[in-house]
């Protein structure tokens, strides 16, 4: 009895020390975040901002440029809302007609879809840089945004996946109720498979929310920038080091990727452990 | 699988027949029309960009002249004219290598950790994949920057264990290790992975194995590690894929120059500084071409030697 209790009391004592201890860089970032600028690496070791400051927030959302950190917000979340869009409709369209239809070709596509999954995008990144600066779309959302509208292989796989699970005599019964195709998709299919559009939504969101590359290739001016756009500014522009600033940015940006998790943390996790999203 | 659900129409013979031609188009038809963004995306976002990349790495192009064909001399160049390009390669090789294997070693260790009956266990699974979640971002790349600096927390534990503190931003192996550790530190979503896999094994094995005296050592070596076997061999070879091209934490930590001394510069940070910093297109497509021929030859090896352990039930082992 003692021993078990003994065995119980070490195990939470290990795994609940250890995973603090993970986390001891995020709590450290938001800690310092509230210190004084000249502080932070003053008093390294301590938690204790003293004097407790909201400082670094206030100027940090001054951004730069003349653009405040608000713009930024704006901006990604205007980048994230038509990523949104275009990924909901074209993976379950185009995911349907795996899962669902029988086409001369199907084997062949998917299997080309699978394949594509593995392509490293520096492969395809100058050509694609070359199209979209001929078609005079720097500077501009649409070379990040147009590619989500024809489909992203790894949702089209996930939603393939789940609609494999769903019974086909709930098609076959509205086929006999005279509806079409379509209808099957519209009424039948769209409807059961929102638990993987959530999925794929909140990945959505993850990947254009963090996206670094796609930004720094196609928006040049301020007033375009994401947010981790602008992080990657106020670091590049520190020449007397406002770390109090960049931090608390830091952190402003870090918040809907943690309350996402918190609301939605069975969809993340199920979309992990059933088809290895790299989160 | 594929029931056809459109032919099972109930008409006399020949009628039949026609009607099933008809349906035959109608039904391709609607898959070309469900499938088609896919097939009209991959033509132009991916078909296209990998021809036109194939003949811009033959050539020497800087965006705006038009490109001049060299033959394989961007290809001979790489490996014979380029040390910094050498050297580009050999640490990704390090951080691939390194960093996959760590990784996943500790994502399996807190899985089988944490696959155990109790309550806390959802909590704890949730702390340990949350550097994950957020791992991607440039804002934990900033706060990685600033933990390892000279005089961030990293050295101030470390100097607390009595030794001396590390110039991670001095020290090109240093800061190459800094990366390491980053993506170690991002073992969560594996993590994830394996748990579930290890929630699918059977108890039974493992009871049969304790009536038959079966230590923890033997039960790992025996079921444990073939039960898990299709899944690491999954998550390798997406860890392996996706750490070859990592850009973002390399780009930030750096900011943007691969230093100290190239100790960062992984491939795609040195392939991106070669196209849009340099703006030799041509061989940076090439670098591109060679990226896609190593990952696809270390895919092949990992697969091909998948046979001699990777365990799959339904084949009766193997």
């Amino acid at each position: 009895m003692l021993k078990s209790k003994l065995r119980y009391f070490l195990f939470h004592l290990i795994v609940g020390g250890f995973g603090i201890l993970l986390l001891y860089p995020v709590i450290w970032l938001l800690i310092s975040s509230f210190k004084v600028s000249e502080d932070i690496f003053v008093t390294v070791g301590s938690l204790i901002p003293s004097p407790f400051t909201f400082d670094n927030y206030t100027q940090g959302w001054e951004g730069f440029g003349g653009n405040s950190f608000g713009v930024f917000i704006k901006n990604t979340l205007i980048f994230v809302i038509f990523m949104l869009i275009g990924h909901l409709i074209s993976c379950s369209l185009i995911a349907f007609g795996f899962a669902r239809l029988k086409f001369f070709g199907r084997g062949f596509w998917f299997a080309i879809m699978i394949a594509s999954l593995m392509l490293p995008y520096e492969v395809v990144m100058i050509p694609q840089y070359v199209i979209f600066s001929k078609l005079g779309w720097l500077n501009s959302l649409a070379p990040l945004v147009v590619p989500a509208y024809f489909g992203h292989p790894f949702f089209i796989f996930l939603l393939v996946q789940f609609i494999r699970t769903i019974p086909r005599e709930l098609d076959e019964a509205a086929i006999i109720d005279g509806c079409s195709t379509f209808g099957v998709y519209r009424r039948i299919i769209l409807p059961l498979i929102t638990p993987a559009l959530a999925t794929t939504a909140i990945f959505t969101f993850y990947w254009t929310w963090d996206n670094l590359l796609g930004p720094v290739l196609y928006l040049n001016s301020p007033n375009k920038y994401t947010v981790s756009m602008a992080l990657n500014m106020f670091l590049s522009n520190d020449s007397v080091s406002n770390w109090g600033a960049m931090f608390a940015m830091s952190i402003v940006t870090l918040i809907p990727v943690f309350g996402i998790f918190f609301l939605f943390q069975r969809y993340v996790v199920e979309g992990i452990s059933t088809s290895g999203i790299k989160g | 699988m594929s029931s056809n659900i459109n032919n099972e129409v109930v008409t006399p013979l020949n009628l039949g027949k026609r009607k099933n031609i008809n349906n035959k188009i109608r039904d391709n038809l609607w898959g070309y029309f469900f499938i088609g963004p896919f097939i009209i995306g991959f033509l132009s976002f991916t078909i296209i960009p990998i021809i036109a990349s194939l003949y811009f790495s033959f050539t020497s192009y800087d965006l705006f002249s038009e490109p001049r064909w060299i033959g394989l001399e961007n290809y001979k160049k790489m490996f014979t004219d380029d040390p910094r390009y050498i050297h580009s390669l050999k640490i990704t090789f390090i951080y691939v290598f390194g960093g996959v294997p760590l990784r996943l070693a500790f994502a399996l260790i807190v899985a089988m950790l944490l696959n155990v009956a109790s309550r806390a266990v959802g909590l704890y699974r949730t702390l340990y994949y949350l550097p994950s979640l957020i791992g991607g971002s440039v804002a934990v790349a900033i706060m990685w920057r600033n933990i390892f600096g000279d005089i961030g927390i990293i050295n101030l534990a470390i100097t607390g264990l009595g030794l001396d503190a590390v110039r991670w931003f001095g020290d090109p192996t240093a800061a190459l290790w800094m990366l390491i550790f980053l993506s170690v530190w991002q073992f969560g979503s594996s993590m994830l992975i394996f748990l579930a896999g290890l929630k699918s094994i059977p108890k039974s094995l493992y009871e049969a194995a304790s009536v038959d005296g079966a230590n923890f050592v033997q039960k790992f070596i025996k079921i444990t590690l073939p039960m898990l076997s299709p899944i690491i061999l999954f998550n390798t070879i997406m860890q392996v894929i996706s750490a070859f091209m990592t850009f973002v934490p390399a780009f930030i930590i750096s900011k943007g120059t691969g230093g100290p001394l190239d100790g960062t510069l992984l491939y795609s940070l040195y392939l991106f500084k070669q196209a849009f910093e340099f703006f030799s297109m041509g061989y940076a497509s090439a670098m591109a071409w060679v990226m896609l021929i190593i990952i696809a030859i270390l895919t092949s090896i990992i697969f091909l030697t998948a046979k001699y352990w990777v365990h799959y039930e339904s084949e009766g082992g193997r």
